[in-house]
């Protein structure tokens, strides 16, 4: 009878399940796009570390003031195979406000990662001045190797171009750490110390010790630190509300979809229980529908967010800021968002159904 | 009026009362009336004489304001045994079809099937008797819109058979049809009645129709007037 009654009105299911598209649609690419966005920010910490360091109770890790000498103290200790420091900050550029700057010494293994496009790693140097550009940097920033950069009203010579597969660092500049500490006036300061476990060793031991020497500092596992990121928790929190009232839309027009279908039919479910349906199978029969509606929906709006993610990654302008991510989570909470508003929209509607007074439904022409 | 002491009451209504509108309107006046086993009983009257009142009040789709009103020995007041009177003891047409329209004639008798759970196979073997006996079995895949009044009416009396019913209860069945189909329709109801000893209570306008039937009640104003024919 469900499928029958849906078929029978195709119209208005393609209604209601193009609500609920919509809905699913736009939470799986805010979810997609900022859990993307967050995994690429994750993959900047990470850089061949299992760890990372900062101050304790930051809101931002570009508040966070780690001394850089902690560094050189992690590094010496048997449980550390490489302890690197990094500097965030953002920085100003001629008609960009707004240019994300990466201080890190040339040890620094983002530099062997990233294919070179102009100039060699060699040309990256601690004690120099000379800057490295992501590609999309190099590209807006008009600027190329060889050439110079005005970077907060001082100019840098532009040591190389790289190519990063991170978005967020295709379009960065990277600084000496050095050179970086003295433009943002933060000697000896680094905002992380990215930290490569020694074969065999147990984050444990980076804890302890720093919890032991440096009380002010915290050392997290990477995957701990995504899921207690203040920063994370705000985007991924954001997402899903952002989703949610999408989804509140999409329910409405279910519920929409479910009065008229109701309200269509009256004298059918009068039929009905004069045949032998029982409330609870008319009930049944309003939700089935609603759940199938909502089905329905949540592919297309599944296969509607995997296009337009698609499609938005192929636009040469985003490319590399776009690395959407709808894992299985991300599709069973839309899945189970879809049926919670699939039944909440059809309560009203199945509550009118079940409690038709089917003599008096059929009385009125 | 003769009574028949060896008649088991199929139906048996006692002092009921059926008003609307918070009492304001009395349609049903301490109606009382009895139904045998097997017998056919024409409710006649003018409109908004209670005939459609009292066949509602019997299958349970009314509520009564007093009175008792049993089916099979069984109270229909309570919602378990109206339901299940409505599964597999009652059946019910009305003066107008009310097929759904987008659906094959075939999909619209079996929906009783459907609400009891019925198994397809038997239901469909049934669905093939009865659209044989009533004439409608090479229209059965046929979608609603594209059929006659009078083979949509022969639809619905099908439906209201496919669980095989006790009772059978028809407000105005033949009241929207044309004089060939009227008398198609009401010979199929009698037929049916008759060789199979199930109880037939139905509603008319029609003299001529009512009598057709083992007894005639006649209705006025929410009271039963008189009683012509065999009565138990």
């Amino acid at each position: 009878m469900i499928f029958t009654n849906l078929r029978r009105h195709r119209v208005r299911t393609a209604i209601g399940a193009t609500g609920i598209a919509l809905g699913v649609a736009t939470m799986l690419s805010v979810v997609g796009l900022l859990g993307g966005a967050v995994k690429m920010f994750e993959r900047i910490l990470r850089s061949d570390s299992q760890m990372v360091v900062f101050e304790k109770n930051v809101s931002d890790l570009f508040f966070s003031n780690v001394p850089e000498d902690v560094a050189a103290e992690l590094q010496a200790q048997p449980f550390v195979k490489v302890a690197q420091p990094v500097l965030f900050t953002i920085i100003a550029a001629a008609d960009r406000p707004v240019v994300t700057c990466f201080g890190i010494r040339a040890s620094d293994s983002r530099l062997t990662k990233g294919s070179w496009l102009h100039g060699r790693a060699e040309d990256f140097r601690d004690d120099g001045e000379g800057v490295v550009l992501g590609e999309r940097a190099a590209e807006f920033l008009h600027a190329s190797a060889g050439g110079r950069i005005e970077l907060g009203q001082v100019s840098y010579p532009v040591a190389g171009v790289l190519r990063m597969e991170n978005g967020f660092e295709n379009g960065g500049v990277f600084m000496p750490l050095r050179t970086c500490q003295k433009a943002f006036h933060k000697p000896g300061v680094c905002s992380v110390i990215t930290v490569a476990l020694a074969a065999g060793q147990d984050s444990a031991a980076v804890k302890s010790w720093i919890a032991q020497h440096h009380p002010r500092l915290i050392a997290l596992e990477n995957d701990e630190f995504s899921r207690s990121y203040t920063q994370f928790k705000i985007m991924k929190t954001t997402a899903w509300v952002v989703g949610g009232c999408a989804f509140l839309l999409g329910g409405l027009s279910v519920t929409n979809t479910m009065i008229l279908s109701v309200f269509g039919r009256i004298k059918e479910l009068a039929i009905a229980r004069v045949c032998g349906f029982s409330r609870g199978q008319v009930a049944r029969m309003i939700f089935g529908e609603s759940l199938l509606v909502s089905a329905i929906g949540t592919v297309a709006g599944w296969g509607l967010s995997c296009a337009g993610l698609y499609l938005l990654r192929a636009v040469p302008q985003f490319q590399g800021y776009i690395e959407p991510r709808i894992g299985w989570q991300e599709v069973a909470g839309a899945m189970a968002l879809a049926a919670i508003t699939a039944l909440a929209g059809a309560f009203y509607p199945a509550w009118y159904a079940a409690n038709l007074n089917p003599a008096e439904a059929l009385r009125f022409e | 009026m003769t009574e028949n002491p060896d008649m088991t009451p199929q139906v048996r209504i006692d002092e009921v009362w059926k008003s609307f509108d918070g009492g304001r309107i009395e349609v049903l006046k301490g109606v009382s009336l009895n139904v045998a086993q097997g017998e056919i009983v024409a409710l006649c009257g003018t409109s908004g004489c209670g005939k459609s009142t009292l066949l509602n009040v019997i299958s349970g789709l009314e509520n009564v304001d007093r009175g008792t009103v049993r089916v099979a020995g069984r109270e229909v007041a309570e919602e378990a045994t109206r339901l299940n009177l409505l599964r597999h003891h009652i059946g019910y047409v009305f003066q107008f079809h009310h097929l759904m329209p987008d659906l094959t004639l075939a999909e619209n008798c079996l929906v009783p099937l459907v609400a009891t759970g019925g198994k397809r196979a038997a239901g469909l073997a049934r669905l093939h008797d009865l659209a044989v006996a009533t004439g409608i079995d090479h229209r059965l895949g046929q979608r609603v819109r594209e059929l006659s009044g009078g083979e949509r009416q022969r639809g619905a009396l099908v439906r209201a058979l496919i669980n095989d019913p006790e009772l059978l209860l028809c407000d105005e069945p033949t009241g929207a049809l044309d004089e060939q189909n009227r008398e198609r329709v009401f010979a199929i109801l009698l037929d049916w009645a008759r060789s199979r000893g199930r109880t037939l209570v139905l509603a008319t306008h029609d003299p001529e129709l009512a009598a057709r039937c083992d007894r005639t009640v006649r209705m006025r104003d929410g009271r039963i007037e008189g009683n012509e024919g065999l009565e138990f």
